[in-house]
């Protein structure tokens, strides 16, 4: 019981763990947590679900397409509204990232209405793997090793790469990175692009699980939030081990104590943290000027 | 603007002869209106009451206290669940059950502001957020408070509002409207003197820097506190004016999104005006009643739906308010940070000096 409890939190925590990295690299360089981040992910899943059953593509070019669109979606939000906003205090931009949200949940009620559609993806939450006593299906194995491998490959992106490097001196000090060649705004939307892609492809492995309907991301982008404030919305490393902790937590706590109260655990987790460690639990507790 | 000389200027409610004059035009027209036109207008007239009260106590809470709330929906649930419960359980007169209500959201209000005395920005909006969300699940699960199903609510009687039993009903939406307005009114003019005194400027003064407040001598775990428990009580009261008019309340009518409509009223009108929050509410009101019946608009109704038959889909349709008013909050946020109240300000400059 508790190792299965375990196995399907891990698998939901690695969903939320890619929200909260996604919703951590666009803080760190706009200082603006992004609603819009879910239903970003879930035009794009449509995206995929559009290409492979109307358009009849396989599901590899689908899924590049999704990630192509997500890419694009993540530079416009940025290019076309943020940048432009006249007042860019952080109440404003978290309002323009709302308004976005409503704007593509409105879309893809318009277009998909609000069916509940399969996604087929090629890898089965049926076919399971015994371990012990407890079950895992080849879908969960997957949405493991794809998480791990694109923070794997997140990492050796920001500390390899030069336009990685260019990222993180853009968080830093922007005015700095600018002084030294840097074209922060290119970079800025490269950033959005970025944890828009990361968002996509949580969305596509959730939407195998739940149904593909236009509240896809609704809860789980409040999780990955939670999961990254969790973490100290600064740290890439305490957003993914946030998410974890959150979707084991929220689990045991469905297994054990009450499943109809599952979803309000997590957020009750957040409120508690936030009481004792107001920065989350693994980023230096701000100090500012006045 | 003319020069204040002393500190009763600053504080009077109404500065010139002829804004009284205008003052009273207004209230004799409020009475009026409900004999002028159709019910259903009447209907969205006590609509519009309602938003202009959560849009007044949210500007409270965000636009002159700078604490930022995802999760006001919670309170209106509060509002509208505890005033029902107490009418149809307790048989308490409605205005009590109502006031009981708002206090007792105005005490989680309370509770919220205690966390966010040490939580900015995003932190705190994942708090707020996380209290919205919190409330809808409990109430959805919750036996006492209905669960899925929701609640009936009774129609309060005329002698109902103050005495425990009565034979009139109100029922009619001329009816509500003499009940529901004046509520309105007088918590807009609180809010308005409100911010007038000592605890509207300690609450400016903790927007601009709560650092530099709290040197200055201003309490800030009283005042904040004190601006959650304030802002989730004209909320409160909305909710329950609100389970009144709908006559049927459930958790999904409270949903995550509800809040970010409240949001929407504050920004659209204009953030630390109370004005500007009365013509968010009045504007956005009226836009969404609407746009949940776009198709039955003149010309753009039937463009709109063989656009959708030809691209989109037709069930989808309503869906277009939610893609409308997003639009309207970024496009407000981006270009006019200061909402309708900045229109209306430069608009009132321009005609100053008119025609220079």
């Amino acid at each position: 019981m508790f190792l299965q409890l375990l196995i399907s939190g891990l698998s939901f925590g690695s969903l939320y763990a890619l929200i909260a990295i996604a919703m951590v690299i666009i803080y760190k360089t706009s200082e603006v947590p992004n609603f819009g981040q879910g239903e970003m992910a879930m035009i794009s899943t449509f995206v995929a679900y559009a290409l492979l059953e109307s358009y009849g593509y396989s599901f590899a070019i689908s899924f590049i397409g999704a990630l192509i669109f997500a890419a694009a979606l993540g530079v416009f939000l940025e290019f076309v509204f943020l940048r432009r906003a006249k007042d860019p205090n952080t109440l404003n931009l978290i309002l323009i990232t709302l308004g976005f949200e409503m704007v593509l949940y409105g879309l893809a009620g318009w277009k998909w209405g609000a069916d509940q559609r399969d996604l087929r993806f090629p890898v089965s939450d049926f076919d399971i793997v015994n371990l012990g006593s407890a079950v895992i299906s080849y879908l969960n194995i997957a949405t493991l090793l794809i998480t791990l491998i694109l923070m794997f490959v997140l990492f050796l992106f920001f500390k390899y790469t030069k336009v990685g490097i260019a990222m993180k001196a853009t968080q830093q000090n922007a005015v700095a990175a600018r002084i030294n060649g840097i074209r922060t705004n290119r970079i800025l939307s490269i950033t959005w692009a970025l944890s828009s892609v990361i968002g996509c492809v949580a969305g596509i492995l959730l939407a195998p699980i739940a149904t593909l309907d236009p509240n896809l991301m609704l809860e789980p982008l409040l999780k990955g939030f939670a999961s990254a404030v969790l973490g100290g919305m600064t740290s890439l490393v305490g957003a993914a081990l946030g998410g974890y902790m959150l979707g084991i937590i929220e689990n045991l706590f469905g297994g054990y104590v009450s499943i109809e109260f599952k979803s309000v655990v997590a957020f009750m987790t957040i409120v508690l943290v936030l009481c004792f460690k107001p920065s989350g639990l693994f980023a230096r507790h701000y100090v500012r000027r006045v | 603007m003319d020069m204040r000389r002393d500190y009763y200027e600053d504080i009077q409610l109404l500065d010139s002869k002829a804004l009284w004059f205008w003052f009273l035009m207004l209230i004799a027209s409020l009475i009026i209106l409900p004999f002028l036109v159709p019910s259903y207008y009447v209907y969205i007239a006590n609509y519009m009451a309602i938003n202009v009260i959560v849009a007044v106590g949210l500007n409270i809470l965000v636009g002159y206290t700078g604490q930022i709330s995802l999760g006001h929906a919670g309170f209106f649930a509060i509002g509208s669940y505890f005033t029902v419960l107490s009418v149809t359980n307790l048989h308490l007169p409605f205005l009590l059950a109502l006031l009981l209500a708002a206090i007792i959201a105005a005490f989680f209000g309370f509770l919220l502001g205690l966390p966010a005395l040490r939580l900015k920005g995003p932190y705190l909006a994942i708090a707020t957020l996380a209290f919205g969300m919190a409330i809808t699940q409990v109430i959805g699960r919750w036996q006492i408070f209905g669960g899925r199903m929701g609640l009936e609510v009774p129609s309060p009687t005329l002698q109902g509002l103050l005495f425990s039993d009565g034979a009139y009903l109100l029922e009619s939406d001329r009816e509500l409207y003499f009940l529901i307005l004046p509520i309105a009114f007088v918590l807009t003019m609180a809010a308005r003197n409100l911010m007038k005194t000592k605890v509207g400027r300690a609450f400016i003064a903790i927007r601009d820097s709560d650092i530099a407040a709290e040197t200055m001598g201003v309490n800030l775990v009283y005042y904040k506190t004190l601006a959650f428990a304030i802002s989730a009580f004209y909320t409160g009261i909305a909710g329950g004016l609100y389970a009144i008019l709908i006559g049927f309340i459930n958790p999904s009518s409270f949903s995550f999104v509800l809040s970010i409509y409240f949001l929407a009223f504050v920004i659209v009108g204009g953030l630390g005006s109370i004005f500007g929050s009365i013509m968010g509410g009045v504007v956005m009101t009226w836009l969404i009643l609407r746009l949940d019946k776009v198709q039955e608009l003149p010309y753009l109704g039937s463009i709109l739906s063989a656009f959708s038959d030809r691209w989109m889909s037709v069930i989808g349709l309503p869906n277009i308010s939610s893609i409308v008013l997003g639009l309207i909050i970024i496009l407000i946020v981006v270009f006019e940070p200061l909402g309708l109240y900045g229109f209306w300000i430069r608009t009132k400059i321009y005609w100053k000096t008119w025609p220079f």
